[in-house]
């Protein structure tokens, strides 16, 4: 990456793990989880999944490596929240991509319904 | 809270124009260009790399397009670095986004699907980059992102 120019540099840490994290239904589960009721316990968390404790902590743990929930311990008890960064940062630019694709597309109709 | 998709963009638009007439102005580069904004170097054969430049102001830089697939009035494809707008960077080996145009008749006109796929492998730094690239018309994004990068 090149080094900072202009004020808003932004420095991001390395997301390699980032997508290879998101490619697992459980993992997925888990995060609109915590995106809708906010930081849970691993105990709230395992509840009518069908999925073992030990397995949804595993699943956590990756998505804590990847940065996109942290551990938000409380007391003895682990309790994970989303951590948006990532997720955040890949949404906005896809918003961005699709704006340039809507003024596109926009510019392909007027210009083969110009000679209709 | 919408399903985590940051994959690909999809958009359909509809024109009051013939099948044929709109996909010469999708495969045929030198049409491609001027709606685009972009001025290619050759023709679009598949398999062919392409080279150009994107000519839309505030948003000029050199692109490189590898054309995938070509089914006349059908389906034009091809493979891109999204935003590769930053001259010093060498993108060659990073990951391409499938771009693809998906042409369907319709009652007084043409369905045009644009697909845009892939992004999830292009790197989250280079996704920020986006970002931080662009000065103009930026600088609520910037100020929302650095909420969450600071």
């Amino acid at each position: 990456m090149s080094p900072n120019r202009g004020g808003a540099a932004l420095r991001l840490p390395d997301a390699a793990p980032v997508f290879a994290a998101l490619g697992d239904a459980t993992r997925l589960r888990l995060l609109r989880r915590l995106s809708a009721d906010g930081p849970l316990s691993i105990t709230r968390l395992s509840e009518g999944t069908g999925v073992t404790r030990q397995a949804i902590t595993r699943h956590l743990d990756t998505l804590e490596a990847a940065g996109l929930v942290r551990d938000a311990r409380r007391g003895r008890e682990r309790v994970f929240a989303l951590s948006v960064k990532r997720l955040e940062i890949a949404r906005q630019y896809l918003d961005h991509v699709a704006a340039q694709w809507d003024a596109a597309a926009a510019r392909l109709k007027e210009f083969v319904e110009a000679d209709e | 809270m919408q399903a985590i998709s940051t994959d690909r963009i999809e958009k359909r638009i509809e024109v009051r124009a013939p099948r044929s007439r709109v996909w010469r102005a999708i495969a045929d580069a030198t049409e491609f260009g001027a709606w685009f904004g972009m001025k290619l170097d050759q023709p679009f054969t598949e398999g062919a790399t392409i080279r150009g430049e994107i000519t839309i102001s505030g948003n000029e830089h050199a692109v490189q397009l590898q054309v995938e697939r070509i089914e006349p009035e059908r389906l034009f494809a091809y493979r891109w670095h999204p935003y590769a707008i930053d001259s010093k960077i060498d993108y060659s080996s990073e990951p391409t986004t499938l771009v693809e145009f998906r042409l369907e008749e319709i009652v007084g006109g043409t369905a045009v699907t644009i697909i845009e796929s892939g992004f999830d492998q292009i790197p989250i730094t280079r996704r920020a980059e986006a970002f931080r690239m662009n000065d103009r018309g930026w600088a609520g994004q910037i100020k929302k992102l650095e909420r969450y990068v600071a």
